[in-house]
């Protein structure tokens, strides 16, 4: 019985653990009524950043600035507003900065593509390092003279015959 | 050509390092935004004054009257900043002869009143924004925080944090300048 009973307990607690993050902090006189509504303003909040703490979303900040914007979020969202009306809204105010996830423009464009830029710089360099190695190891490597030959097949045969004897 | 690849790893280490050295050293807040504000017409907020203070409201209106720049201090009685910046702000409108308008941000009316009758008003009209409203509309995150306002109700620049120090007051007065003030006696 005891040993159920710890099962339980230990059970209860991992699933209020993995829980918490999905709360984030929101209060729960927050809360919208419809729920779909509220399911669009939790995926607003989180891609909000929280511009006290600035590498939280409003979601999971508690500070009070990101208490008010999410309320204010799911009042637009009552009014009617669309997800981007709301976003549009907020960038106004605070800049592209407001949102975690920064939108592709020509002032962004070497923020998304300097990755693809790097692996393609790099790649093409190693590329070019492994063709001429290749090259030089086809061609360019000095052969053995046939003494040479000879004397490796010698080699191998009295190492054979040693392990054979 | 080959001597040139050969040092290509040394030039992007020196290009790496040198954007580290200026991203740790120098007086750079990277937490410090710029506004989108700024070359922008000041938004459309309304506030009223603060109860029982005997001191006009603010709205935007206040802000186009054409009569040259202003600064726009948002501020709080539990802001410690701002304490520290309020002797800054008085010493402008006493010495300099500014105006300046506040945004009483999220405060209660009764600790506003005690705290501008016991440190002085330099403030000729105050907005009393206890929902923080008009924070959100000015793209603020948090007090204090000042903007530098022309006659025609353009935003032309904003300080975040205390103007405090020589450095912080003349970069303000250098945005008053270039927006059209003019010191008295100057």
């Amino acid at each position: 019985m005891r040993g159920v009973n710890f099962l339980r307990i230990l059970l209860a607690t991992l699933i209020l653990a993995l829980s918490a993050p999905l709360v984030g902090a929101v209060e729960p006189d927050e809360v919208l009524k419809d729920p779909v509504l509220e399911a669009r303003a939790r995926v607003i909040s989180a891609n909000v950043r929280c511009l006290v703490c600035q590498n939280e979303s409003i979601d999971t900040s508690n500070a009070d600035l990101a208490r008010d914007l999410r309320i204010l979020i799911r009042k637009k969202l009552v009014e009617g507003l669309t997800n981007q009306q709301i976003y549009d809204f907020l960038v106004a105010r605070y800049g592209a900065f407001v949102l975690l996830r920064p939108p592709f423009k020509p002032e962004t464009w070497l923020l998304w593509l300097a990755p693809f830029g790097i692996i393609v710089l790099g790649g093409g360099g190693i590329l070019a390092m492994l063709v001429r190695m290749r090259k030089r190891n086809a061609n360019g490597a000095p052969r053995l003279s046939p003494e040479e030959e000879r004397a490796i097949e010698q080699l191998i045969k009295d190492e054979a015959g040693g392990m054979e004897a | 050509m080959k001597r040139l690849l050969v040092i290509l790893p040394l030039v992007f280490a020196v290009l790496i390092g040198a954007f580290s050295v200026w991203g740790l050293l120098g007086d750079r807040n990277p937490q410090e935004l710029p506004s989108v504000l700024i070359s922008e017409k000041a938004p459309d907020f309304s506030l009223p004054p603060i109860p029982e203070f005997n001191v006009p409201g603010l709205s935007t209106a206040d802000l186009k009257t054409g009569k040259g720049p202003v600064l726009v201090n948002f501020f709080a009685s539990w802001c410690v900043a701002c304490k520290a910046e309020h002797t800054t702000l008085t010493r402008l409108v006493k010495d300099k002869g500014v105006t300046i308008y506040g945004v009483n941000y999220k405060d209660k009316a009764p600790d506003a009143r005690a705290w501008l009758t016991e440190l002085g008003n330099p403030y000729a009209r105050i907005g009393f924004d206890l929902p923080g409203r008009a924070g959100i509309e000015w793209g603020i995150s948090g007090v204090p925080e000042t903007f530098v306002v022309n006659g025609k109700g353009v935003v032309v620049y904003r300080y975040v944090g205390p103007i405090l120090g020589k450095k912080a007051q003349e970069k303000v007065m250098t945005a008053l300048r270039q927006a059209g003030f003019k010191e008295p006696g100057s």
